[in-house]
């Protein structure tokens, strides 16, 4: 028999129920392989004693109806954890311990999951290739050196090395598409309301959204049915019944009309890519798909309208950080001085950036020329998308434009960084869920994903068109453990 | 420069954090760049375009007005850096 840990979710959940190992054998698997993974730096906090007593409690009790009975799965150390520290990778909340669950965690916890632990992400999830946490870079699997994508590059890379059996991670911009890209794994970003963000440390409110990282794309199926639902604390989730994701999965995608943007095909975008996506858009036609080019002209304009909405909602929702009421608190001659210690101290300099960015786009004379001109530009970008959904199911992308790349590369130059997103931002934008599946390797042997874009609360039509890739394209992680 | 060390320092006080004069360098230029990347949306007229308010099409619920205080005075000021008893404590503001 091979390793627990190189199970997926669906296996494991399965496995657990037919009694083939127990709840704690599998807990005692990935925390094993995770004990000797410190050279990813993937965990924040480590929740290992807690997960072993609640695993054995389980096998005790022997209740096997929820989706995810018997479990541990570790999340992002973006969401609050009822008694288990939260940082949201910043110096600022490096003591905060929330006295209360976020609703996405306690879903999987009410599914029979417990926590494993909270995994590194950039600072804020402001980030995209975990260079800006506090607690130091994630390293992705796929090479000493190389980045594993942001801001949920922990998640992706505990995922990818075996470290959790899944995990849950958020994307602003790009955060759950870009890493899972990059560590050949599946992530998706369900669609604006789908997923609660009660409990979740927020960065852009209207642009956040919770959702799965997973081995593959059954998982994800699975996780993200045990982590959908309305919530009334978060006015913006909508009441909607959740699809049964996993039953209705299916690689049966004839006749669905995919979408193929000219817009997307980028200047300087590697051959590579461009191959992928070629060979992306032959296995939906082997699967009966139907292929339309489509245009999505205001594509370009994605990222800087992202570069004044994303900083100026983060600009509102930091200004809670004051060393007041929780987290870092510096010494001040007064309270002003105060403040701006604690804020000068507790948060690093790409945080800095956007808060200043935000600020000043919303300062007194600004308003108008950026955040309602930003705004203005957002609902074109969304025009664009209700239009060609007219005609088609979903669109097939590129997840990035590139394979990962090595730390320092991008650091010191913030619009570089920013480029990464150019495929996943105006999703965002537009409210809608994407899907990122990987479905190749680069030259250098470094996983390459494609994205499938749907229309809003359709994630069950991009998941089946990511399965008929996923069987197509025969992915498979080869690593060694080189790490442990 | 787009943004001169002068609206650096501006801003960072709107925005309470406080800066040296080597971050207020480094971050004129960075902010420049940034805000010289976002200039390119004055390349499309939006004169006649109604700006979004909200992504999803769906009115927000109203509930009923009740009292919903569930007496978590202590889990709120659990993580305060400084309280006494029932209080925040924060630097002295009135003189």
């Amino acid at each position: 028999m091979s390793n627990i840990s190189d199970f997926t979710l669906t296996k494991l959940v399965a496995g657990i129920k037919k009694k083939d190992f127990t709840s704690q054998e599998v807990t005692e698997s990935f925390i094993s392989s995770s004990e000797k993974s410190k050279k990813l730096n993937t965990y924040i906090t480590q929740c290992f004693d807690k997960a072993i007593n609640t695993a054995k409690n389980f096998d005790k009790k022997k209740d096997y109806k929820g989706l995810l009975a018997g479990v541990p799965i570790a999340v992002k150390d973006l969401f609050c954890t009822k008694n288990v520290k939260t940082t949201a990778g910043s110096k600022i909340l490096h003591n905060f311990v929330p006295t209360y669950e976020s609703t996405v965690t306690n879903n999987l916890w009410s599914e029979g999951s417990f926590l494993l632990g909270k995994l590194n992400c950039d600072e804020f999830a402001m980030g995209s290739s975990n260079e800006t946490s506090f607690f130091g870079n994630v390293t992705n699997p796929f090479g000493d050196k190389l980045v594993p994508g942001g801001s949920s590059g922990g998640s992706a890379s505990a995922v990818a090395a075996n470290l959790t059996p899944a995990t849950i991670g958020t994307d602003t911009g790009g955060s759950i598409r870009q890493p899972a890209s990059f560590t050949g794994t599946v992530g998706l970003k369900p669609t604006y309301g789908r997923c609660s963000r009660w409990g979740i440390v927020a960065f852009a409110s209207s642009l956040d959204q919770a959702g799965p990282m997973t081995k593959n794309v059954e998982d994800c199926a699975l996780l993200l049915q045990a982590m959908s639902g309305y919530d009334s604390k978060d006015s913006t989730s909508v009441d909607r019944k959740v699809d049964n994701y996993s039953s209705k999965l299916t690689e049966k995608v004839k006749g669905l009309k995919i979408g193929i943007p000219k817009e997307y095909r980028v200047e300087n975008m590697p051959n590579e890519i461009d191959k992928l996506w070629k060979r992306g858009i032959d296995y939906l036609k082997d699967a009966g798909a139907v292929i339309k080019n489509i245009s999505l002209p205001h594509t370009k304009y994605a990222l800087p309208t992202y570069y004044i909405v994303a900083p100026a909602e983060a600009s509102s929702n930091l200004a809670r950080y004051d060393g007041v009421k929780y987290g870092h608190r510096s010494k001040g001659n007064n309270l002003f001085e105060m403040y701006e210690n604690t804020r000068s101290e507790g948060f690093g300099d790409e945080v800095k950036r956007r808060i200043l960015i935000g600020t000043y786009v919303l300062s007194s004379g600004y308003y108008d020329a950026y955040y309602l001109k930003a705004q203005k530009v957002r609902q074109l970008i969304k025009n664009d998308f209700d239009k060609a959904f007219n005609d088609i199911d979903a669109i097939l992308t590129p997840s990035t434009p590139s394979a990962a790349f090595k730390m320092g590369d991008k650091k010191d130059d913030p619009v570089s960084m920013y480029l990464n997103d150019i495929f996943t931002v105006p999703i965002n934008l537009a409210g809608l869920p994407a899907i990122s599946v990987p479905a190749g390797y680069d030259k250098n042997d470094l996983p390459l994903g494609l994205q499938l874009i749907g229309k809003a609360f359709d994630e069950q039509t991009i998941l089946n068109l990511s399965l008929a890739i996923e069987k197509r394209a025969n992915f498979k992680i080869k690593l060694k453990a080189w790490w442990s | 420069m787009l943004i001169d060390k002068d609206t650096v320092k501006h801003i960072a006080k709107l925005a309470r954090i406080s800066l040296d004069e080597k971050k207020i360098n480094n971050l004129s230029k960075d902010l420049s760049s940034i805000m010289e990347f976002i200039e390119k949306l004055n390349e499309l007229n939006t004169e006649k375009t109604v700006p979004l308010t909200s992504i999803i099409n769906a009115s927000l619920r109203s509930r009923k007005d009740e009292v919903s205080d569930e007496k978590i005075r202590d889990q709120i000021l659990k993580n305060s850096p400084e309280k006494n008893e029932e209080f925040f404590v924060v630097p002295k503001v009135i003189e």
